[in-house]
């Protein structure tokens, strides 16, 4: 066989041998790759009752899958985030004694707006809106 | 005699003659650094350990999100012995670590990554990834608060890798979120395809250490050389009984906690901490700002690390002066630099503030 030809069929083989491997690849990758879940459409929620917030504290709720943050400032004004760090995901809390939004993983700090004082965080807090109907807090997101 | 003839059936059907060569050929050159060839085996000890006490653990532990907490602290408070077997595992870890460490460095100052050994330090190096891939998986199982966050943490900055990071991050997770499916997906990573990989890799170095021998320093001259079986074999074991002394010692006055079941709604507790040999690391991340020149600070930290990594891969291939049996100084300067000021001051640093 002459050295080309036999440069070819090698050529041939590797690629066959390629393909061989992909075809095995493929379905373990597509395996491991989690199921896609429905994305949570919770747009609203209770996130407290009145006279649970005493100016200048914040407590978690349970915003669909994922947690989120209510505050009341020191005016009395309640607000609302994400209460996941835009960072690597720690949960945040509230600091009374620095009146802002601390994530103790990195020593992020947010502000009353969500917005970032200082710390690895490299986004603002997602904010919602918050109405209150009768004896609920309720919270609002835009979008989801 | 019983055990000749034995030996003489199985030696007619197989040659025996490489465990025959490591039994009463091998030996090891005595010089003033010859307590340096210790810490490797020393590794290797602590992770018999990890293996016998993990299997021991399997027993009980179940890798779910609602069953994960409940079956350690049954563990830990009802199944006879159990806080012992989990402590040693936990602290084997940390003396694992240690050991690899030590071993690290003592090759590096040694400089016994030079020709011909560049293979030897390249399988350690990925000796080294494994052993902190076996606290990454590991740590997250117990499902304890701490879990949950180092969990989260931990698998969020692989996210910011670039191209394959998301999808890396939702494999690993097994879904967008930190939930019952990491368990399972971690506790396969670090009870199957770990312990094949990392058994067959030190299967691999202990190859190369066998058929080159120990290396010998940079000008140094051995004052002769014992038989590794069973003179050094027997000091290697005095070591291992020392190691487990201090491993059941600690074990036991310094037993593990367990700590409070991880709430996927409750905010992270302050003083949240990786283990010390990741302390540097999250020292980095920490520092890093969000972003510098529009880059995010995510990246220029995984490029750092990645970075500092690739270095000590290459150490054989850049070291080019070790290789023709001169002095390398600089070498030996920029490990005293990374070891003391960078590793040990970062720590140090890390772990107070
Ligand atoms: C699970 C982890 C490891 C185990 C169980 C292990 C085990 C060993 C053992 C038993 C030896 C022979 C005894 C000795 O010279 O100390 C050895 C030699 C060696 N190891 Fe490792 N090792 C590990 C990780 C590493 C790492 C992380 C490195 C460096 C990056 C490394 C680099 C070397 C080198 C260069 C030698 C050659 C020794 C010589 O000839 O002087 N090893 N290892
Ligand atoms: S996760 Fe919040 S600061 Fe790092």
């Amino acid at each position: 066989m002459n050295a080309s030809r036999r440069k070819f069929l090698d050529g041939l083989l590797g690629l066959f041998s390629l393909a061989g491997l992909a075809a095995l690849a493929y379905p373990i990758l597509r395996y491991i790759t989690p199921i896609k879940k429905r994305e949570d459409s919770t747009l609203s929620v209770v996130a407290s009752k009145i006279n649970v917030l005493t100016p200048n504290t914040g407590k978690l709720f349970k915003f669909g899958s994922k947690p989120g943050i209510l505050i009341m400032t020191p005016e009395g004004k309640y607000r609302a985030f994400s209460a996941v760090c835009t960072h690597l995901g720690c949960i945040v809390q509230y600091s009374s004694k620095d009146q802002q939004i601390w994530c103790p993983c990195h020593n992020g700090w947010f502000d009353l707006n969500g917005h970032v004082v200082s710390g690895p965080p490299p986004r603002d807090l997602e904010r919602y809106t918050v109405f209150i109907k009768g004896q609920d807090i309720i919270v609002k997101k835009e979008k989801a | 005699m019983m055990k000749e003839k034995m030996l003489n059936w199985v030696e007619e059907r197989f040659d025996l003659s490489a465990i025959r060569h490591l039994t009463r050929e091998k030996t090891v050159p005595v010089h003033r650094y010859t307590p340096f060839y210790y810490f490797g085996g020393l590794a290797l000890f602590f992770f018999v350990v990890q293996i016998v006490t993990g299997i021991l653990l399997m027993l009980y532990y179940k890798p779910t999100g609602e069953n994960a907490y409940e079956s350690i602290r049954t563990i830990m408070t009802q199944v006879r012995f159990g806080w012992l077997i989990r402590s040693i595992h936990v602290w084997g870890t940390n003396l694992m670590m240690l050991a690899v460490l030590l071993h690290t460095f003592a090759k590096y100052f040694l400089k016994a990554y030079r020709k011909p050994r560049e293979l030897t330090w390249i399988s350690g190096f990925f000796l080294l990834v494994l052993a902190l891939g076996f606290s990454f998986t590991g740590h997250p199982l117990p499902w304890n608060e701490f879990a949950y966050f180092a969990a989260k943490i931990g698998t969020a900055s692989i996210g910011s890798v670039p191209l394959v990071g998301p999808w890396l991050l939702e494999a690993i997770r097994g879904g967008q979120g930190v939930t019952g499916n990491t368990i399972s997906r971690l506790f396969a990573l670090h009870v199957v395809v770990l312990p094949l990989v990392t058994i067959g890799l030190v299967i691999l170095h202990l190859l190369f250490v066998q058929i080159q021998g120990s290396s010998v320093p940079i000008k140094v001259k051995p004052v002769g050389e014992i038989p590794f079986f069973p003179n050094f074999f027997l000091r290697d074991l005095r070591v291992w009984m020392g190691a487990l002394i201090v491993l059941v010692g600690l074990a036991t006055f310094i037993p593990a906690e367990l700590g409070k079941k991880a709430a996927q709604f409750a905010s992270a507790p302050a003083g949240l901490k990786p283990d010390w040999y990741f302390l540097p690391m999250y020292q980095i991340l920490k520092w890093i700002p969000s972003t510098i020149l529009g880059i995010s600070g995510e990246l220029i930290g995984i490029g750092l690390i990645s970075t500092g990594a690739l270095l000590i891969l290459v150490v054989p291939f850049l070291d080019v002066k070790a290789s023709r049996e001169e002095e390398s100084t600089w070498f030996t300067v920029i490990g005293v630099f990374v070891l003391f000021v960078f590793m040990l001051a970062i720590t140090i640093y890390a772990k107070l503030y």
